[in-house]
């Protein structure tokens, strides 16, 4: 539903305005925990029950899936209303809706390619949070090398059994389905061929979840075990060898196409604002940070950096000035913005002075300690969903026409 | 505030024409080969491309209907000297629409329907700013004093790009106490005040000159120099930028069709991650200085320029000066033993970025000047 065109400005001023009263009435009271910043914090029964209350809150009072069917416990509204109610949500920053594998990835792929038994059956507990999703694709030894995997998937009669291990997978331990890519033939002629989609339950026998402890302290991902577990054939999505291809579908929601998701705020992002706004009352060399000649000069060019992101967005909407190297902005999107937050953040500590050695739990930490975790949780967005590197040899071999390695 | 208010981009059908017969004249008119036969000569520039240029109406596309432009602003010059960085087309084109933007902006009507039909038809105008190397300052040590009905002006700039092709200069000069835009007429020079420079870029022109002596009357002083003076020097920041970051993408195009032709080990060397990377690092940094310029170019209209358009045209001066310094310095070194020789076109993007890197202000004086903005 993108039919803006005939909705009344007027109409989404008033929703706005709705939006901004709710906020004010329901935006929680502070736990007394640092709340996560993306859903791959999610490190305790505590922080998991404080979310899923809150898109709870969120869904049942009609802002989120908002455009998605209204039979599956979406609001069947024109996308627009949901995009008004993220933009007001993001900027009072209110706690994320943390379901994020179901919210936007197996969600939308489940609208777009799913049968009508697996949308009755899996999108409403999306939506509400009950049903958390995890995703199952890389593997110990194949990181960004996903042609690669080897967890197999064997039909015996109305099941399939599973062998293998899956790493870094979101909440995990908490999840009761997995969006799961398993090998169904070990002998297709091309690799990518042998592989298969599956809506995996989490509690079927032979699956076990091992918590990783991440370099913040915390945890959120778990290594998954599967040891002849048995899960029913109408798991599998689509038919057998399609893997790869819905694979690639759920990667480009992943990586940032909207359309579909069922909104939230997913990431409680900073931009450069929050940056100065830390800096503001710090001193170095017995004057205020701000009025330091080198530190000004670094500022300003994160500034410009943060600038060119937003503005790439724009400049990317005219294929006119993007003829000479075509896809260049857009294949460059996650390497551009996942590095200038990696590097924003790091510089932020440089910024508190001696109190940059201060880390979550200490009372005298800067804003809790948060900018400490963000900056060591960015590496989550450097590394996954394809490595920085990876990310340049995408954009050297696909934009540039560079030679493979 | 710590960012522009407005974020568009916009590109006209009519600017994208503009942008493809653009790129098509200077690819047909500057290939290396011709830029490298141009890199001794006097002028620095063909003369017939210049006389096509002229017809095909670049000279006039920010000038007014009035006076033989076609009037679609200074945005719409930056896909033509963007092309011209592309192919390092050097012409007195850039030192002539910063000119003729200060008297757009700064002249009255009698001094704009003097000078702009001329320009229009390809006479030549430039900038006389500089007083030392520094581009930050705001004075001058040149001065402007009255002598009866007339003025006569007293002292020297530098760097003055195209003096020798000039027709006309405008010369920043003090005159008791206040900044005044002097146009003085090569006619009036004396016969050894142009001293000719040796420039790092082999496809410029520039000397220093000296006006002592020369005298004028009233109507050469531009009725609103002093006050369009900041914007005229901005406008001249994006134009080097616009400059700089087509030049960055032909750095990068040489330097992708040597990784992609030159084998060792074996192998094409664009297959090494040591090189892939860093030249991924180039398209990025010019994309990014792209983006800003036609962001600045949308932004800046006919008036004065707003905070928006100062902070853009900052930004895009700041972002193309180091995109492409960056890409020729790696341009250099990524050609190897080839890349140390005058032979390899890397030569002339590693020049043509110490050129670029201090044309109406370096990238430290642009971030400084941003600080402030954005700051405080």
């Amino acid at each position: 539903m993108n039919d803006h065109a005939a909705i009344d400005s007027t109409e989404l001023a008033d929703f706005r305005r709705g939006v901004i009263d709710w906020i004010k009435n329901n935006i929680p009271a502070d736990p007394g925990f640092l709340l996560p910043q993306t859903f791959m914090e999610v490190g305790s029964e505590q922080v998991l029950e404080f979310l899923r209350e809150w898109q709870h809150k969120v869904w049942s009072s009609g802002f989120l899936g908002m455009a998605w069917p209204k039979q599956y416990g979406g609001g069947g509204m024109p996308r627009i209303f949901q995009q008004i109610a993220d933009e007001e949500m993001k900027r009072a920053r209110v706690p994320i809706c943390f379901n994020v594998i179901g919210l936007g990835w197996a969600g939308p792929l489940i609208i777009d390619t799913g049968t009508d038994f697996e949308k009755e059956t899996y999108l409403k507990g999306i939506l509400t949070g009950e049903d958390i999703w995890c995703q199952g694709f890389s593997e110990p030894n194949h990181g960004s090398d996903l042609g690669s995997i080897q967890t197999r998937a064997e039909r015996d009669g109305d099941e399939y059994i599973i062998n293998g291990s899956k790493i870094w997978t979101t909440m995990g331990n908490y999840a009761k389905y997995m969006i799961l890519l398993a090998r169904t033939d070990s002998q297709a002629e091309r690799r990518y061929n042998g592989l298969s989609f599956f809506l995996s339950p989490m509690n079927a026998a032979g699956i076990t979840t091992s918590p990783i402890q991440k370099l913040t302290g915390d945890y959120g991902f778990t290594e998954t075990f599967f040891t002849d577990a048995r899960i029913p054939a109408r798991c599998l999505m689509g038919e057998e060898g399609h893997g790869w291809r819905i694979a690639m579908q759920t990667l480009q929601y992943e990586r940032g196409a909207e359309a579909g998701a069922a909104g939230g705020v997913s990431i409680l992002s900073t931009v450069m604002n929050d940056l100065l706004r830390i800096a503001k009352d710090v001193e170095r060399d017995g004057q205020p940070i701000m009025q330091d000649p080198v530190t000004r000069d670094n500022l300003v060019k994160f500034l410009i950096e943060e600038q060119a992101l937003y503005l790439a967005e724009n400049r990317v909407k005219i294929p006119a000035l993007c003829a000479d190297y075509p896809n260049s902005l857009a294949l460059s999107t996650k390497l551009r913005g996942t590095e200038f937050f990696r590097r924003m953040r790091q510089y932020s500590l440089t910024l508190q002075g001696a109190s940059s050695a201060l880390y979550v739990g200490d009372e005298d930490a800067v804003e809790g300690g948060f900018w400490q975790r963000a900056y060591m949780n960015n590496f989550s967005t450097t590394i996954g969903g394809g490595t920085s590197q990876i990310q340049a040899n995408i954009i050297g071999e696909h934009v540039l026409g560079l030679p493979k390695d | 505030m710590t960012r522009t208010a407005n974020l568009s981009i916009a590109f006209s059908e009519e600017q994208a024409m503009i942008l493809d017969s653009a790129k098509a004249f200077c690819r047909d008119n500057s290939d290396t080969s011709a830029v490298r036969a141009l890199l001794k000569s006097e002028t620095g520039f063909n003369p017939e491309v210049w006389s096509q240029m002229v017809a095909l109406g670049w000279t006039g596309i920010a000038l007014p209907e009035q006076y033989g432009g076609s009037e679609m602003g200074i945005g719409a010059t930056i896909p033509l000297v963007e092309s011209m960085g592309r192919h390092m087309l050097s012409t007195p084109f850039i030192s002539s629409t910063i000119t003729a933007q200060a008297i757009i902006r700064g002249g009255s009507v009698a001094q704009q329907a003097k000078w702009l039909p001329g320009m229009a038809e390809g006479s030549i105008g430039t900038m006389a700013l500089l007083d030392n190397e520094d581009w930050g300052a705001t004075g001058t040590s040149c001065t402007l004093t009255a002598n009866g009905d007339s003025f006569e002006l007293h002292g020297k700039k530098l760097l003055v790009n195209d003096a020798a092709v000039a027709d006309f200069f405008l010369v920043l000069a003090n005159h008791d106490g206040a900044l005044k835009l002097v146009i003085v007429e090569a006619t009036q020079l004396g016969a050894d005040a142009i001293k000719h420079k040796t420039l790092v870029d082999e496809t410029k022109r520039a000397a220093n000159v000296d006006f002592s002596g020369v005298s004028v009357s009233a109507e050469a002083l531009l009725v609103n120099g002093a006050k369009v003076l900041p914007d005229v020097r901005l406008i001249g920041a994006l134009l080097i930028a616009a400059e700089a970051t087509g030049c960055a993408a032909a750095a990068l195009d040489t330097v992708v069709d040597y990784l992609t032709t030159r084998k060792q080990f074996g192998r094409l060397i664009g297959s090494y991650q040591s090189l892939k990377h860093p030249t991924v690092e180039i398209l990025i940094q010019m994309d990014s200085a792209r983006t800003f310029i036609y962001h600045a170019a949308t932004l800046i209209d006919d008036g004065p320029l707003d905070n928006d358009s100062e902070i853009a045209c900052r930004m895009a001066k700041a972002q193309a000066a180091e995109a492409l310094s960056f890409a020729g310095d790696r341009a250099v070194q990524f050609h190897g033993g080839m890349g140390f020789t005058y032979d390899c076109d890397a030569m002339l993007y590693i020049r043509r970025a110490q050129w670029s890197q201090h044309q109406y202000g370096d990238p430290q004086h642009h971030r400084k000047l941003l600080a402030g903005l954005l700051l405080d």
